[in-house]
């Protein structure tokens, strides 16, 4: 068999800056200069996520990990853009794990908002420094210089320098203090703002693009693991014989099941190794294995529903607590409450869970599509008993993330086997096992009730909820909701109401509970959006009005003297408030832009409306459905407004809206997980379907509102509002309300 | 033994003839642009044209390819010029791009039948291929932009 050695995909794979780049010390991330100081050759580098080469090629470090938001080209052009570099002469490459970047972990819709900073910086300062070795050169003030598209300008003297002749001049001026550099103003930016071409366009256009599942390395075996129907559970005996008849397969190997808490930990199981994939599954499926359940075959879904159920209908731990809600019923006899219901949900990228791995020497190189190749050090580390430092980790494109490629024990397992069997070992998860061994988004329950004044308006709001932990994944006795998922759409309602209360509830976990696009907001705010509009129908009054006066006048909420434990995305209030005012003005644009004054609901056809702030940005949707007698649901038109601060890349900012109205939709209309004496019943896409081209609403029409806020997230924030914005629709159409989701579930 | 043409080149295979054409595609001859999504059918990733038809390769045993003439994605456009390519990078399709190849070849189908497809055209045509990252408004746009280009 020909092999395509690594060596051949360097280009797509990617490595660090040119190996011998001789690196500046910088302040920007001190702890580099270490390991590049070693290198040789008259390249510079004044960051480390920045080099120059003589002949004027700027590299720029992509550390980010590209799963379809086009970060892999949005951070370099922030870099390029300040630097003033010609877009053409930018060669981008792809970082390898490095806790010398800063976090790698492509998740939380973080990159912009956390690196948009930093990138500049990098910028700018090769910019200071160009500068000043053409002074130097020409015995001008620097002050005189300017630059223009990779050139330092002279303009009294009419002279001009390129980059990359300046190259080793700029090496050697003084780096400039972080308070001294200057940055672009806004109207001169060039790329910021712009739709840069993806860099890697082409080879997604023609099956060229390397994921972790197309990753390979020379004398590479396959592997396909089967594991324990259970989570936890033990394997008793196998009986191999049949599978080592199979052609092409190779031998099997016993994993180890983990040992509480499961985090990023191997499953555990026994692999088929084989020459290809399709022998290694054949493999398995002639595998006999008997496994010992454990205690977690008592998880049944629909007697774990009832339990949440009856959690959340009764008083729980407070985690917000404004003016007094209890009065306030006590006083009020108008009022009305809701229960909802979210199922677990799996997160079913198209390119399911794979890793290459070799281990030799104490050492392991692997390839994988990971959202987090830091992760994947520690987690590679531990489970061989190495040094992370021995673990080289290239980060291939991805198939989709959502969530699930943050956590890598399918790279464990790579390692693990290529340990046991001497040899590059590629794990490819099936479509069975990434839904059956997902680590799933909380199932939730949810209970809401208001008390409303004369014009049906609440005068208190409590929330409650329960749903299983993400923490529970990292520490098995966790059972609430910790601050971050709670301050994902319970503790930071943002209406105006006098008096609130939110609860959280304590819920056991029995599968592996993990983050998924947008986390809990999907279920807060599923609830909260559904409640407020059921709240302006029962009214009688216009959704986006009633919802206009809820959200109130301008205002900053001052969580800190309310006493709220408010975590606001690890970002200061102070720069990222929750603003009332910026609210309000994407309700307007989107019933604006929808034409929401001059639509009529009924017959089956209906207009539904949500906003919802996360991860920092605010975003209002309006849904048009279609409600056929027979139940189905289609999506004609969705209009989401948008404001998320500064934008990089509108088209790309667009995109993830587009994407992200999708994935609401499959969450709304089809999205179930359950489990049955521990075993998950769904296992590939007719038994958890997601939307397709028909399904999904027809056209997204996307808002920007203008904006020089810091940049905010995009990736996540276009999901929660989705999925009650379609309810409201639906509710519109036909008068029927959806409190549970799915609406659609498979039979 | 099964002989087989694989983008204009001729292929031998004397392995299990029960093996799906994407295994062979994509661990034998490394022609990696052909994705696996789910392996029963379900999403069209995989999909490949056989003398011309497209199949879904998960399902498509090597051994009934034999004597065909297999087209994948990697031979679309020479130079990623096919009107589809060309209409996908002007829409900017793509997002994490896994699906596309699929997208792509069902799509190369769908305009030899239909060169002027109407939106319910596309949409039956594409709805065995799935996009997790929701790319479906852009790719209906494309396949019109490049059924334009084509006539
Ligand atoms: S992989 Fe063939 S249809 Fe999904
Ligand atoms: S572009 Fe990611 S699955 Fe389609």
């Amino acid at each position: 068999m020909r092999q395509i050695t690594v060596i051949n995909r360097r280009s797509f794979l990617g490595g660090l800056i040119t190996a011998g780049a001789f690196v500046l010390g910088t302040r920007l991330l001190p702890s580099l200069v270490q390991g590049a100081a070693k290198t040789e050759s008259a390249s510079w580098s004044p960051s480390i996520f920045l080099g120059l080469e003589p002949d004027g090629s700027v590299i720029i470090v992509a550390h980010r990990s590209e799963m379809g938001t086009g970060i892999r080209t949005a951070l370099p052009a922030i870099v390029a853009d300040e630097m003033d570099a010609d877009w053409g002469r930018v060669r981008i490459e792809q970082a390898l794990g490095n806790s010398k970047y800063g976090s790698q972990n492509t998740d939380g819709s973080q990159s912009i908002r956390d690196f948009y900073d930093t990138m500049r910086e990098a910028g700018a300062t090769a910019r200071q420094m160009l500068i000043a070795a053409a002074a130097a050169r020409w015995g001008v003030p620097s002050g005189e210089c300017s630059t223009a598209k990779h050139e330092v300008i002279h303009a009294k003297s009419s002279r001009r320098a390129g980059y990359g002749e300046l190259a080793a001049g700029a090496a050697k001026q003084p780096v400039p203090k972080k308070s001294d550099l200057r940055f672009k103003s806004p109207a001169d930016h060039r790329y910021i703002g712009q739709d840069m071409p993806v860099s890697n366009l082409k080879e997604l256009c023609s099956g060229r693009g390397v994921f972790g599942i197309d990753a390979t390395m020379p004398g590479m075996v396959h592997a396909s693991i089967e594991r324990s129907p259970v989570l936890g559970g033990k394997l008793k005996s196998h009986d191999d014989s049949e599978t080592l008849k199979v052609k092409g397969v190779l031998k099997t190997v016993v994993l180890e099941g983990f040992s509480p808490p499961h985090g990023f930990k191997a499953l555990g199981g026994v692999a088929v190794i084989a020459d290809n994939t399709w022998s290694a599954m054949k493999g398995r499926q002639a595998l006999k294995a008997e496994w010992d359940p454990g205690q977690n075959a008592s998880y049944d879904s629909e007697v774990y529903k009832k339990d949440l159920m009856a959690t959340v209908s009764k008083p729980q731990k407070a985690a917000r607590n404004v003016g007094n809600v209890d009065a306030e019923f006590a006083k009020n006899a108008k009022s009305h409450e809701a229960y909802y219901y979210v199922p677990h949900l799996a997160h079913a990228p198209m390119e399911p869970p794979a890793a290459v791995a070799e281990v030799k020497d104490g050492k392991a190189v692997i390839y994988a599509a990971t959202q987090n190749p830091q992760a994947v050090q520690d987690t590679v580390a531990a489970a061989l008993g190495i040094d992370k430092k021995n673990v080289e980790c290239h980060v291939t494109l991805l198939g989709g993330g959502f969530g699930r490629k943050s956590k890598p024990d399918y790279v464990a397992e790579a390692a693990l086997l290529s340990k046991a069997v001497g040899r590059p070992v590629k794990v490819t998860w099936t479509r069975e096992d990434d839904i059956r061994f997902d680590y799933f988004h909380s199932v939730a329950a949810m209970y809401l009730k208001a008390s409303l004044d004369a014009r049906g308006k609440p005068t208190a709001l409590l929330q409650r909820s329960a749903f299983p932990t993400i923490i529970s994944t990292f520490n098995g006795a966790a059972a609430e909701g910790a601050p971050f998922e709670l301050g994902m759409g319970l503790t930071d309602m943002p209406f105006e109401i006098p008096n609130i209360r939110a609860e959280n509830g304590p819920a056991k976990h029995h599968v592996r509970i993990g983050w998924l696009r947008s986390v809990s907001n999907i279920f807060h705010a599923f609830a909260l959006h559904s409640f407020i509009d059921e709240l302006a129908r029962l009214a009688n009054r216009d959704p986006v009005e009633y919802l206009l006066d809820l959200v109130g006048k301008p205002r900053k909420i001052d969580f800190k003297a309310e006493g709220t434990d408010y975590s606001n995305y690890g970002k200061p209030l102070d720069k990222f408030p929750v603003d009332t005012g910026r609210l309000r003005r994407v309700v307007e644009l989107a019933a604006e832009k929808s034409g929401w004054g001059n639509k009529k609901s009924g017959n089956g056809r209906g207009y539904g409306i949500a906003v919802h702030r996360s991860f920092l940005s605010y975003v209002a949707v309006v849904v048009e459905v279609e409600a056929g007698a027979n139940g189905r649901v289609t999506i004609p038109r969705v209009d989401v407004a948008v404001d998320a601060g500064t934008i990089v890349s509108p088209d790309r900012v667009k995109a993830q809206f587009e994407g992200a109205a999708v994935f609401g939709a499959s969450i709304a209309l089809m999205g179930k997980i359950t489990a049955t004496k521990g075993v998950i019943d769904q296992s590939n896409f007719d038994s958890y379907p997601v939307a397709r081209i028909t399904e999904a609403p027809f056209k997204t029409h996307v808002h920007l509102v203008p904006s020089s806020d810091p940049p905010a997230g995009v990736g996540e924030p276009g999901v929660p509002p989705i999925a009650p914005a379609i309810c409201n629709a639906i509710a519109a159409a036909n008068g029927k309300r959806i409190r549970d989701l799915p609406i659609n579930p498979v039979a | 033994m099964i002989t087989l043409k694989v983008n204009g080149v001729t292929r031998r295979f004397d392995g299990d003839p029960e093996m799906p054409l994407l295994w062979y595609l994509r661990d034998l001859l490394e022609l990696t642009g052909t994705k696996y999504g789910c392996g029963r059918g379900l999403c069209g990733s995989c999909t490949i044209h056989v003398n011309g038809v497209q199949v879904q390769s998960c399902v498509t045993a090597i051994g009934s390819a034999d004597g065909k003439s297999v087209a994948t994605i990697e031979a679309l456009g020479a130079n990623v010029d096919h009107a589809l390519q060309r209409a996908w990078m002007k829409n900017n399709v793509p997002q994490c791009g896994y699906c596309q190849s699929g997208q792509l070849m069902t799509a190369a189908a769908l305009l030899k039948e239909k060169p002027k497809p109407t939106d319910q055209d596309i949409d039956t045509a594409m709805a065995g291929v799935i996009c997790r990252c929701g790319t479906y408004q852009r790719i209906r746009q494309a396949i019109k932009d490049a059924a334009e280009v084509a006539l």
